[in-house]
């Protein structure tokens, strides 16, 4: 599965390469220049910051299921994405000039405290009803991001906002999308942590007697997922169900042996983002539509199919 | 006892509504009013259609967390008015009366929404969270969709559907006021004929046959009553997520009786206090031109989370 996954992925990618309004073709890269720089600075960029955003929020997904030991949150439904642009917003309201890695640190600092007041939620629920944590998930982010709204619509920010809430790939070129290294970065780092994630979803009691530090992996889990999540939120903006139905759909399909799924959960995430993004380029051409819309449709169809499909041990 | 608070609740939306009318105008009277005016029909209209409509989806899905808007009742509407956008041209869509594109909208409203939550009652009706679940993601599926759309047609006819789904209280076209006062009027006086047998109803499908009452049939027609009220605010001033829900569940707290003869009247007459008493303090004592929804939203999505964790679970 691992090995048709990679090679999709490596189809789309190279599909994503030649699709856009300027036309690409494969001996042109040879002999004109000019193609070679659109492939450099627009198109390679573009096709990586996909893949990278893809993958991570899947991956970010799966963490946060587990830390919840629930499977239908995810970082950009349940506070973490609307926290970071929270966090974003109020930098460029109070500090206009603060440099990128000021705003990083404070949109990760926010989603970090977001998700961390819904994990405070999650744990006074009853553990009988996983779909009451889902929609307090719903509810808790759908809040935020409206709060934002206030807080944009009185700074007279709200377009500057809008381009958060809803992410595109449009704007990614070279020079603009380098963050996201540091995003696959965090992505891969918790790759060497996903036993530990994967034991503690196995709940506090049975990873405390696994011998496991039950808090600081609770802690390492919710940085990492608020970092891939703010990081994502500055560069593209919120991708809403990315990590909600790719990580649901691996473990049924491969189980919740983390170490073994993840990688194909990052896999599949990249491909369809990525699929989603060729064809939000592809439907309106020359025009674009935002991969956030087009994955809004997507995922929810998916959503709705593992809410009401074939009934598996999901919970 | 309750229809005294009934009463109090009058004097306070009739205090209300002097301060909107009277508060800060200056200059021609006669303008100021007929213009605020307006804007104060609109005001109450959406007030009590919202409180009404909630009040009759939450007797027929026996539930006091539900709102016709959160289960993507006014997504809808805007999907189908985008679709019909969409499929009709714009040019030929604004060319309708207005009052051939409204009945149009509503009849296509009714008719996906007796089919959408017509199953979704009746497969989910024991599984509370499996419905408000669907119906929360079926929203967001609408609303992306209509997005999907309003990018794919053209700019002239993006501009029909803004005009047509984005009006706020601060622009409201008087003509359509007329048309949407009559409907509403009519929907309301229907609701209030059936307040003995929405009693009936709220009792549950077995009591309700016992007393004689045919569910189904009492159940449909409160779904074509919700839709006419839910288009006609919708129309009037766009979405609107926690209003009905805030407004409703206060009404619980302040006249906590099940009979609808009190309810409904108590409901809208918060719901009027609400809108008509915030937008003045929004836009004459803060002077600002915030849309008062966005605030409403905000505390209503708070009560909706305070309801839902304050459930006790079964």
């Amino acid at each position: 599965m691992a090995l048709a996954l990679a090679c999709l992925l490596v189809i789309l990618s190279i599909a994503s390469l030649f699709v856009g309004v300027i036309d690409l073709s494969w001996p042109a890269l040879w002999s004109d220049p000019g193609a070679l720089e659109l492939l450099v600075v627009s198109r390679a960029p573009r096709t990586i910051a996909v893949i990278i955003s893809g993958g991570a929020l899947a991956v970010s997904g799966a963490i946060m299921q587990m830390l919840v030991r629930n499977r239908f949150v995810e970082p950009m439904t349940a506070g973490t994405g609307q926290g970071a642009a929270l966090g974003i917003l109020l930098v460029t309201l109070f500090a206009p000039g603060a440099s990128l890695l000021v705003k990083m640190v404070l949109a990760s600092l926010t989603a970090l405290a977001a998700s961390a007041g819904f994990l405070a939620i999650v744990q006074r629920l009853p553990p009988t009803q996983p779909l009451l944590v889902a929609l307090v998930g719903l509810i808790y982010g759908g809040i935020l991001g409206a709060a934002v709204t206030v807080i944009a619509y009185q700074a007279d920010l709200l377009q500057y906002v809008e381009i958060w809430m809803n992410g595109e790939f449009s704007g990614v070129l070279q020079g603009r999308y380098e963050l996201l290294w540091l995003v696959a970065l965090v992505a891969a780092l918790a790759y060497l942590a996903a036993d530990q994630f994967a034991i503690i979803g196995m709940g506090r009691t049975a990873s405390i007697n696994l011998g496991l530090n039950y808090s600081q992996t609770m802690v390492l889990g919710l940085l990492a997922i608020s970092i891939v999540t703010a990081l994502t939120v500055v560069t593209v903006g919120l991708i809403p169900f990315v990590g909600l139905v790719v990580p649901n759909i691996i473990a049924r399909l491969a189980g919740d042996n983390l170490r073994r799924s993840l990688p194909l959960t990052a896999m599949t995430g990249a491909a369809l983002v990525l699929l989603c993004d060729i064809l939000g380029r592809l439907i309106r051409y020359p025009y674009e539509i935002p991969v956030g819309t087009v994955f809004g449709v997507v995922g929810a169809l998916l959503f709705l199919w593992l809410l009401h499909g074939p009934k598996r041990h999901v919970s | 006892m309750y229809p005294k608070r009934l009463w109090w609740l009058l004097a306070v939306l009739c205090l209300c509504i002097a301060l909107y009318l009277g508060l800060g105008a200056r200059g021609n009277w006669g303008f100021v009013l007929s213009f605020r005016a307006n804007k104060l029909i609109a005001l109450l209209l959406v007030a009590i259609s919202v409180s009404t409509a909630t009040v009759l989806f939450q007797t027929i899905t026996r539930n006091h967390i539900l709102t016709p808007s959160v289960m993507g009742f006014d997504a809808l509407y805007l999907l189908t008015l985008t679709m019909l956008i969409f499929v009709l041209g714009g040019q030929s869509f604004t060319q309708l009366p207005e009052i051939t594109q409204f009945i149009v909208n509503t009849l296509l409203l009714m008719g996906a929404a007796l089919a959408l939550f017509g199953t979704l009652l009746r497969r989910g009706g024991h599984d509370l969270f499996r419905m408000i679940l669907t119906g929360i993601i079926f929203a967001g599926l609408f609303r992306s969709v209509t997005s999907f759309l309003q990018r794919i047609i053209d700019p002239n006819e993006f501009m029909v559907v803004q005009a047509n789904s984005f009006a706020r209280f601060g622009r409201v076209d008087a003509e359509l006021l007329t048309l949407a006062a009559a409907l509403t009027g009519a929907a309301l006086f229907a609701a209030w004929r059936m307040r003995h047998r929405l009693d009936v109803l709220s009792l549950g499908d077995e009591s309700a046959i016992n007393l004689g009452e045919a569910p189904k049939s009492g159940m449909f027609q409160v779904l074509v009553l919700v839709s006419i009220l839910v288009s006609v605010s919708t129309a009037l001033v766009g979405p609107m997520a926690f209003l009905g829900l805030l407004v409703v569940s206060v009404a619980r707290q302040i006249t906590p009786v099940m009979s609808h003869r009190i309810l409904l009247p108590s409901a809208g007459l918060i719901s009027a206090i609400t809108l008509v008493g915030g937008q003045m303090v929004l836009e004459r004592a803060l002077q600002s031109t915030m849309p008062l929804i966005v605030i409403v939203d905000v505390l209503g999505g708070l009560v909706f989370l305070t309801l839902l964790l304050r459930r006790k679970p079964r």
